[in-house]
């Protein structure tokens, strides 16, 4: 931390005008470094919009119908696995973490330390793929994922389901319990938005630490880097939403 | 020399074909299909475009050749379904939304605003190659059996009673909703970022204004149908339930979401049309446009608007009589930003030096059927009348005045105001403004009918009629042969222009803005030097100096 603490503009001012000359990794149709920076870095912002746009189909979805049928969201949220979630919640901003001191090595221009947060991010992005798909798990063997065999067991026989049993679940009306498989129908197209976006993410890191190996990102060119830390934050607070809103529902 | 009152020709005498441009700098077809150079992506999309108008347009003539008579004979009912189905998703996805803003808008936004590019050139380019993948599939959903819901996929018909192929087409506009999405991002944060020196806010040209508006619902309101057909996918496919009033699911859900996108999408269409109007009134009437901040703000202001109207497509589909209300009143506020811009266009026009080329033939034709179109859209706004109009003739009527009589006569305006930058050549002047009429003509004949035959009653998306519809569809099919004839027509004489036009020079039409102020074609670059903004946008005077001055220069040099 002693006397390498430069900070993005002294990079790009000692790679940019050294001899006056442009560095190569500037773009024909920019002036200036500054510009192009600016406005791949506005390109992402936008396209974080758009992102939002995107979930917040999915969100307004989820708004009316918990709204029109809380018992059955409430019953259906019971059989979650609140561990792995919690742990999947941790294991993401633990790479949210490394993420974020990735950028700081890339803007220091500390290609280990970059190489090592992006292999420390790839990793936790496959663990939390891991988990999610252990919960999948769960439900495919519980016939809890929509469409033919979906079964409404857990919720009419409240008994018969660990997890319900374990919440102090009542047995529900069959009008009301059918209402549990719109509760998965979200739970799936929300988390498997979620998890796609994930599994983009860690392929764009994984091509990413072969660059960053190359110093492709340690000698003043950051914004890549910068813009992907941008997505990675962004799908991590989406997670955080989708935990609050489909986990812990009546969980005070 | 008495056409010189009417149609203004420019001094060509010394207009020279530049040897190099963006055209000629490289050569072969991958130099095309990897370019990332604005001008030849903006050539790419109007060759595919083109494609696509042409499909959706034998589409539009077997509909109306189906309508000539009564009876459903010359294809069955569910052809008919497929017909129809098949010219609204290429008129609305493949052509009219990217029609403009891929075309004009990509080619001439960064050449306006003083840059050398977009700032997102690779991303400008996958945009187009996701047009093309969302095209491609189109295709193959026709040559596969079709698709009949119409094209706004409406539920539960999508997801439980028809099988057609509903996947393929709702892919296919997923996909080209993610070329429409780069295009509009792009175009942000150029218009941010790239502009020239002295280049402010308010000395940016109306159609780059237009194209601002028009983006930030492209960004905003595509995502949205994204995720309401990515369910309706799976509610087809894995049968989630979402949308599925069995399972509790609502299928008013999917409109509301559908038509978050799908109404913006109509300023989307119209916006960028509306930017070429501008540009194309300022220049044939050598006068700055009347209240600039105005026609800026209502852009904005239209963009803003068209978030909270959505739901009056809906008004009979069951949603509460306040909804009702509320987006009826929000509807007609729409109203207000688009004769603000009618209006200006008007005291535009007011003691200005009109001439009558070709584009502003265009424009006249679309103030006129753009009021008429907007205009009838009041009537469908006002809930009591539109449970009358809806799913009548009157609604078709009234989507292709503003569509077509607007939009499509806006595009032409535009291609033929900035065919000569595009392509360094003049279109022949005298045929442009006879097919110009004819298309004007034929657009009439065509579609006012459908207005009268909307009052009477007769519900659109059906193969046979009454037979007392049978004249007015008469009318109406004869129009569409007239309409057809003059984009032959146009299709045909831009084409041996190519060829044989007249050498068209820097600037023609001795307009302002910067990209009339480099050669044409443009080099690759799009200006020798980086240019430095110095006066405000459509100033003549700017201009006339400009002349004057290079004039004294080439007169002391000689000496």
């Amino acid at each position: 931390m002693q006397n390498n603490q430069a900070i993005v503009p002294a990079v790009l001012d000692q790679a940019g005008s050294e001899h006056g000359e442009h560095p190569s990794y500037l773009r024909h149709h920019f002036q200036t470094v500054e510009q192009q920076a600016d406005a791949s870095n506005f390109a992402m912002w936008l396209f974080l919009l758009t992102e939002v746009m995107f979930f917040g189909g999915l969100f307004t979805a989820y708004l009316i119908y918990r709204n029109w049928y809380f018992p059955a969201f409430v019953a259906g949220s019971h059989q979650l696995n609140v561990v792995w979630g919690t742990l999947n919640t941790l294991v993401l901003i633990l790479s949210s973490f490394t993420m974020a001191m990735g950028v700081w090595c890339a803007e220091t221009g500390r290609k280990t330390g970059l190489v090592l947060c992006l292999a420390l991010t790839f990793i936790l992005g496959i663990g939390f793929l891991g988990i999610k798909s252990v919960e999948y798990a769960e439900k495919i063997e519980k016939h809890h994922v929509p469409g033919l065999h979906y079964s409404l067991r857990s919720f009419l026989d409240p008994d018969s389901d660990a997890a319900a049993r374990a919440a102090g679940d009542k047995p529900m009306t069959p009008e009301m319990a059918v209402h549990t498989e719109l509760y998965f129908s979200l739970y799936f197209a929300m988390t498997g938005m979620h998890a796609l976006h994930m599994i983009v993410g860690i392929g764009i890191l994984g091509f990413m630490i072969f660059r960053a190996r190359a110093g492709a990102y340690t000698s003043g060119h950051v914004t890549f880097v910068e813009n992907f830390g941008l997505y990675w934050h962004f799908v991590d607070i989406v997670w955080i939403y989708l935990f609050a809103l489909l986990y812990l529902i009546s969980r005070h | 020399m008495s056409t010189n009152t009417i149609v203004n020709n420019p001094d060509q005498s010394e207009a020279s074909f530049p040897k190099v441009n963006y055209l000629n700098q490289e050569y072969g077809l991958m130099s095309w299909l990897l370019t990332k150079d604005h001008k030849r992506i903006a050539i790419l999309y109007m060759i595919s475009l083109s494609f696509f108008f042409f499909l959706g347009g034998i589409m539009a003539g077997l509909i109306r050749l189906e309508l000539l008579t009564p009876q459903s004979d010359l294809m069955s009912s569910d052809t008919y379904n497929k017909v129809f189905t098949m010219h609204g998703v290429i008129m609305i996805f493949l052509f009219l939304v990217p029609s403009v803003p891929a075309t004009l808008g990509n080619f001439f936004i960064p050449m306006m605003i003083g840059a050398k590019d977009l700032a997102l050139p690779r991303i400008n380019l996958l945009s187009w190659y996701l047009y093309v993948i969302g095209g491609i599939l189109v295709i193959y959903t026709m040559i596969s059996g079709g698709v009949d819901t119409g094209w706004t996929f409406t539920t539960p018909l999508s997801t439980h009673y028809v099988n057609t192929n509903v996947i393929s087409t709702c892919f296919a506009v997923f996909i080209a909703g993610f070329s429409s999405i780069f295009t509009g991002l792009n175009f942000l944060v150029t218009i941010h970022k790239m502009r020239a020196p002295g280049m402010t806010w308010f000395r940016l040209p109306l159609f780059v204004w237009a194209h601002y508006a028009a983006s930030v619902q492209m960004v905003l309101a595509t995502p949205v149908v994204a995720i309401a057909i990515v369910l309706l996918m799976l509610e087809r496919t894995i049968g989630i339930g979402i949308f599925d009033p069995t399972k509790g699911g609502d299928p008013l859900l999917f409109q509301h979401l559908f038509w978050f996108y799908s109404h913006p999408a109509v300023y989307i269409m119209i916006l960028p049309g509306m930017g070429v109007i501008s540009e194309v009134i300022s220049t044939f009437s050598r006068k700055r446009v009347f209240g600039y901040t105005a026609v800026a703000f209502s852009s904005v202001a239209i963009a803003v608007f068209g978030f909270f109207v959505w739901a009056h497509h809906m008004f009979i589909m069951g949603i509460s009589n306040y909804a009702v209300l509320v987006f009826s009143l929000l509807s007609m506020l729409v109203a207000v930003p688009s004769a603000i811009k009618i209006f200006n266009w008007a005291f535009t026009l007011y003691k200005g030096s009109i001439t009558f080329e070709a584009p502003m033939l265009y424009a006249f034709g679309f103030l006129g059927l753009f009021t008429i179109g907007g205009m009838s859209g009041v009537f469908l706004g006002t809930a009591g009348t539109d449970i009358h109009f809806t799913e009548t003739y009157f609604i078709v009527a009234h989507f292709h005045f503003v569509m077509v009589g607007g939009m499509l006569m806006a595009f032409l305006a535009g291609i033929h105001f900035w065919w000569p930058k595009m392509t360094g050549r003049m279109y022949p002047e005298t045929l442009s403004q006879v097919a110009a009429v004819v298309t004007f003509i034929g657009f009439n004949l065509t579609f006012f009918p459908q207005f009268i035959l909307g009052m009477l009653g007769m519900p659109r998306r059906y193969a046979s009629y009454p037979p007392e519809f049978q004249g007015l569809n008469v009318l109406s099919t004869a129009g569409a042969s007239i309409l057809g004839v003059g984009y032959m027509l146009s299709v045909l004489y831009l084409l041996w222009s190519l060829k044989y036009g007249a050498v068209a020079g820097n600037n023609p039409w001795k307009a302002t803005g910067l990209e009339w102020q480099c050669q044409s074609p443009p080099l690759t670059e799009n200006f020798t030097e980086p240019p430095i903004m110095d006066h405000e946008a459509y100033d003549y005077a700017w201009l006339e100096r400009k002349s004057r001055d290079s004039r004294k220069e080439e007169v002391a040099s000689a000496e």
